[in-house]
């Protein structure tokens, strides 16, 4: 494992380049993350390649450990930290290029709940992942879900409550959605430290995300589904 | 209601110096003469039961429905808690920024202690009054924004507000992060108060923030002001929170150890959260916690007086067993959240490749 040598990034080919650049984002490496994606750029890799080979599937790793209780909330928001140096340099060549999009998510936290660490992993997971997140912090009221249902248009919605005493909002907004039928126009998915599947459908969620990389593959799988619900 | 009673004078321990300063606390002379206390159960699952509404922070019930609050406090004592925590979890000025309450720091902590005062004073036995003080909700730096020394000074405002209502002991809970801990245990001792501390286990067997049972109790064992007791609470179910305890014990830690754990997993009922833990369910668990080696023995969320009393007669008829195995506990409380809760180095880890020197 461990030898001495300092590691040169722009000696590496691109297979031990990339491998290493994962080995950096778990370790929240900024500064090398940030060389990796220049490097990569400079040899001629698309962005697109970039962030999918490099960064996202670095990120699914850090997502996985931290599903599986190996990593924890500072390496992961460490983590995330370098993926966002590295998202800084390539968002403006991802927009040229016409990228394809994952997908585009609104999420907060709900009202009276200003618990956003669990809110911000997500959104930080899921920008790894490739989608567009519109965060609309923390204590939203359901008028406020609703305004940026209308503006953003996402495929998405997020909601987040750490407490006992905030939970129980979530259903609040479903209903509200469901009253003015737009409840099927999103994908509605919830989280945070009291929930469970149940209590996920007990509320009328399309599903509950027990943390941030379980958040991820559900967003992709449902997104999924509802595309090819539109393509039939 | 079933008859109250101390534990008998067998389990003294130590001779107690009443001489010394410290030892003029309720808690601490509570301690010295009873194997066991119990503390109390939920403060929001029971407000909800009352109407506080989803969102509304509950602190400001102490003054605008002081009755609710006193009739909260006095439903712990009367199911038999020999200490209560005051309705102040979120009583911080970064959680009560959010409801522009910030400037009613003073005003909300020193109501919910003086509540609690008259409800314990008036029982006619001893009940410690103890001072809730929950997360301030921030990450610290370099990964968020808040500073040692702002989190000293946010506990600090709600600590000495805790003490002038009359707290006998604060109860920083539910924290997850080392740091937080650390900021608490200096306002306690800037307002010259006796504290217990327990955080909450809920990721694979450990904080939030990764910490293990055993990395708490080399927390508060270097502390310069080290809590009266140290402990667990809320975090995933039962069977988790014993796990801890028994993470705690194994370490042959002196000072006591807390276990309030929350009756069952959260379900969703025509618009209310309720516990699945039964009292039949809790009941076990209390005398479990008791035999794991948890000296302060309480509920979390979802505990309601009736799980309470039936932990109180529990404790009290049942004679204390042998330490459970984790085998016992997954077969009396059902089983664990994780396969591992990071004590035992047979979690998962993942294999690297070179690591930057």
């Amino acid at each position: 494992m461990a030898d001495d040598e300092e590691i040169i990034l722009s000696e590496l080919d691109d297979e031990e380049l990339v491998l290493q650049m994962h080995d950096d984002l778990y370790d929240g490496m900024k500064d090398e993350i940030e060389e990796g994606v220049r490097i990569l750029i400079e040899r001629g890799w698309t962005p697109y390649d970039v962030l999918t080979r490099a960064l996202v599937a670095g990120m699914t790793i850090v997502g996985n450990d931290f599903r599986d209780g190996i990593l924890f909330v500072p390496e992961v928001l460490l983590a995330a930290n370098a993926m966002k140096g590295g998202m800084v340099i390539l968002k403006p060549m991802l927009v040229e290029t016409g990228a394809p999009r994952m997908g585009k998510m609104v999420i907060g936290t709900v009202k009276g709940d200003i618990h956003d660490i669990g809110k911000n992993l997500v959104a930080m997971m899921m920008e790894g992942a490739g989608f567009e997140v519109v965060d609309l912090g923390i204590n939203n009221a359901v008028e406020k879900y609703l305004e940026a249902l209308e503006t953003e248009k996402p495929d998405i919605l997020g909601m987040s409550a750490l407490l006992t005493t905030t939970m129980p909002y979530m259903k609040v907004v479903i209903d509200t959605l469901k009253e003015k039928g737009l409840r099927d126009d999103y994908i509605v998915l919830v989280g945070g430290a009291p929930l469970n599947e149940e209590f996920g459908r007990a509320i009328g969620a399309d599903a509950y995300c027990r943390d941030a990389a379980v958040a991820v593959e559900t967003a992709k799988v449902h997104v999924a589904r509802r595309h090819n619900r539109m393509n039939a | 209601m079933a008859e109250l009673r101390a534990n008998g004078p067998h389990f003294l321990r130590a001779v107690p110096d009443l001489s010394e300063d410290k030892m003029t606390d309720a808690l601490s002379r509570m301690l010295q003469t009873r194997e066991w206390l119990m503390a109390d159960g939920a403060t929001g699952t029971n407000l909800f039961n009352m109407g506080l509404s989803s969102g509304e922070p509950p602190e400001l019930w102490n003054i605008d429905r002081p009755d609710n609050i006193r009739a909260l406090y006095r439903a712990a004592v009367e199911a038999g808690s020999d200490i209560f925590l005051t309705n102040s979890f979120g009583g911080n000025a970064a959680r009560l920024k959010l409801h522009e309450a910030q400037g009613r720091v003073g005003e909300l902590n020193r109501t919910a202690a003086e509540l609690g005062r008259e409800v314990a004073d008036a029982s006619g036995r001893t009940v410690v009054v103890a001072g809730s003080m929950g997360p301030t909700g921030e990450i610290f730096e370099p990964m968020g924004t808040l500073t040692h020394r702002m989190a000293v000074e946010i506990f600090h405002e709600q600590a000495e507000a805790l003490k002038a209502g009359g707290a006998d002991v604060l109860w920083v809970e539910t924290i997850s992060a080392a740091e937080e801990f650390k900021a608490a245990a200096e306002a306690a001792r800037l307002a010259g108060m006796p504290w217990c501390g327990t955080m909450s286990f809920d990721t694979a067997g450990r904080t939030m923030m990764g910490l293990t049972p055993a990395a708490l109790v080399d927390l508060v064992t270097k502390l310069p002001n080290p809590p009266l007791a140290f402990g667990a609470n809320c975090g995933v179910g039962a069977s988790d929170l014993l796990r801890t305890v028994l993470g705690f014990t194994a370490q042959g830690v002196e000072l006591p150890v807390i276990a309030k754990g929350n009756a069952g997993i959260p379900k969703y009922h025509d618009g209310h959260i309720h516990y699945d833990g039964t009292p039949d369910l809790m009941a076990e668990y209390a005398v479990l916690a008791r035999d794991a080696g948890a000296r302060v023995i309480g509920g979390c969320c979802g505990t309601m007086p009736e799980h309470l009393r039936a932990m109180r007669a529990a404790l009290e008829i049942r004679p204390k067993g042998p330490r459970p195995s984790l085998e016992t506990i997954s077969e009396v409380l059902g089983g664990f959240s994780s396969a591992s809760d990071g004590s035992d180095d047979a979690g998962p880890t993942r294999e690297r490749r070179r690591r930057r020197s």
